[in-house]
């Protein structure tokens, strides 16, 4: 079953903010929701095949026994006005982050298309210009899924971070960013647009639980999880950095079996086959 | 306040601070070693001048001869999490071959386990706070903990900033009637009892006759 979606697109050379009687049909659902949307609808059968995810992080050890290949890898960083410079990455991983991040998403949607784009290296003092370069590349690139297990704490780039993650929304870009545990403002976990996520302590890689308290809206596996390291290895890692992969991969799953949902249908998806919502009786 | 009467106060202030926050910061490293029974715990700050990450305390392994060493800020364990704000916990951090011997070629010895954890006070990022090799067992818990405690260091580190930078602007400045005042306010600041009370008698003199 799909869930398709039908633009209204006005004849009118402005675009229309309110729908009028005559448009009415042109925005006609298909209606037949399940009765209760399952994991087993969601994703079962889905290896991830189709979906393209992108980790924004310290690049991706290239060929990793447990990532696999890379459909490309870059490194972005800053140009003449800023403007965002993509060029091939042959530094692999700066820190074993963005691999890790790599191999969540891999072990489970294996068939997941996955690119790294670089956005550390050129250090402190550069970092927020060139974390706004990458995602504004990596939303350019029309990836379904953007893992970010990073933020900012710097406001003045909370506007632009804000609108770029609209951008992405509107694009059907998804955005997996990982929330803040500590008592600070960051973003862009905070906004509506993207997808947060915490940690819970269990070890089952597929239960996510869906926070009624938000701006943390899902909480996944983040502590204790065994993760592809540098020099082809393997480390033991905990953070909310690594419960944000499971859910790219997760939505990896499901936008390769319905890759027509938009950022809020998927994002619908998973709260109502969160662990807490649907998958538990 | 005038800007001299101002520069005087912080120069007296400067002078007698910066070893009691480099103390604090070391009892914090102390306490976070033996809150999590690690065998060693540091804190490294940001130079935002040169972009390094500069070990200020550290206390158990690697205490006589870390503190003052340098590495780039955006690389590795620390640098990852100076950056992108978030915390990381590695249980075995020996596995990764470049960090091991990134981090015994400085200090002789190898890590097992690694908590790291960011300084932050509001929007910026000081440094970064590391619990090494604790033998505790691990709970997301412990994490907001870790966290908490790293808030304390945070403010610490900004104060022993702070300082430094007050004690770079009276050094710029080279007048050496504000240095003057300076060691006079901290000579007065190390006096007890009558020779304190005649002191400040004298400068309280001083300041009529030098009144205008």
């Amino acid at each position: 079953m799909a869930i398709e979606a039908h633009a209204h697109e006005p004849s009118a050379p402005v675009p229309a903010w309110s729908l009028s009687p005559d448009a009415v049909e042109g925005i006609q659902l298909a209606g037949e929701w399940p009765e209760r949307v399952t994991r087993e609808w969601a994703w079962e059968g889905s290896s991830g095949a189709g979906a393209r995810v992108c980790i924004l992080d310290s690049g991706v050890e290239p060929s990793h026994p447990l990532v696999g290949p890379l459909e490309g890898a870059v490194a972005v960083s800053l140009g003449e006005n800023d403007a965002p410079v993509a060029e091939d990455d042959a530094e692999g991983d700066l820190c074993g982050h963005g691999t890790a991040c790599a191999g969540i998403v891999r072990s489970i949607a294996p068939d997941c298309s996955l690119f790294s784009v670089r956005v550390l290296g050129a250090g402190y003092t550069g970092s927020g210009p060139t974390l706004l370069a990458g995602l504004r590349w990596a939303i350019d690139q029309g990836f379904d899924v953007i893992n970010m297990s990073l933020s900012t704490t710097k406001s003045q780039f909370a506007g632009v971070l804000h609108e770029l993650a609209d951008t992405a929304y509107f694009r059907r870009t998804v955005l997996v960013a990982s929330a803040h545990n500590m008592p600070v403002e960051s973003y862009p976990w905070r906004f509506s647009a993207v997808i947060s996520v915490g940690s819970h302590q269990e070890s089952d890689p597929l239960t996510f639980f869906y926070n009624p308290a938000p701006p943390v809206e899902f909480f996944a596996r983040g502590v204790s999880v065994d993760v592809a390291w540098l020099g082809g290895g393997q480390i033991r890692c905990t953070g909310n950095s690594f419960a944000t992969p499971h859910i790219s991969g997760i939505c990896a799953r499901i936008l390769g079996k319905h890759p027509e949902l938009t950022p809020f249908q998927l994002k619908s998806v998973l709260y109502l086959t969160a662990t807490n919502v649907g998958a538990r009786p | 306040m005038d800007k001299e009467t101002f520069r005087s106060a912080v120069a007296a202030g400067v002078f007698a601070s910066e070893e009691a926050h480099r103390s604090l910061l070391q009892s914090i490293v102390e306490v976070a070693r033996a809150m999590f029974a690690a065998r060693a715990s540091s804190i490294v700050l940001l130079d935002e001048a040169s972009d390094e990450l500069v070990f200020e305390a550290v206390a158990g392994e690697g205490s006589d001869t870390l503190i003052g060493t340098r590495f780039p800020s955006s690389k590795g364990i620390s640098g990852w999490v100076l950056v992108t704000r978030q915390p990381l916990v590695i249980e075995d951090v020996s596995a990764d071959p470049r960090h091991a011997r990134d981090v015994a070629e400085g200090t002789g010895y190898v890590p097992k386990g690694l908590m790291t954890v960011p300084l932050l006070l509001e929007e910026r990022a000081l440094g970064v706070l590391s619990v090494l090799d604790r033998q505790t067992q691990f709970t997301l818990e412990e994490m907001d903990l870790l966290g908490l405690f790293a808030n304390q260091a945070a403010i610490a580190l900004d104060l022993l900033q702070r300082t430094r930078r007050a004690r770079s602007a009276l050094d710029e400045d080279g007048s050496e009637d504000v240095a003057v005042v300076a060691r006079l306010a901290a000579a007065l600041d190390g006096l007890e009892g009558p020779k304190r009370e005649a002191g400040l008698r004298l400068l309280s003199a001083l300041e009529d006759v030098l009144a205008t």
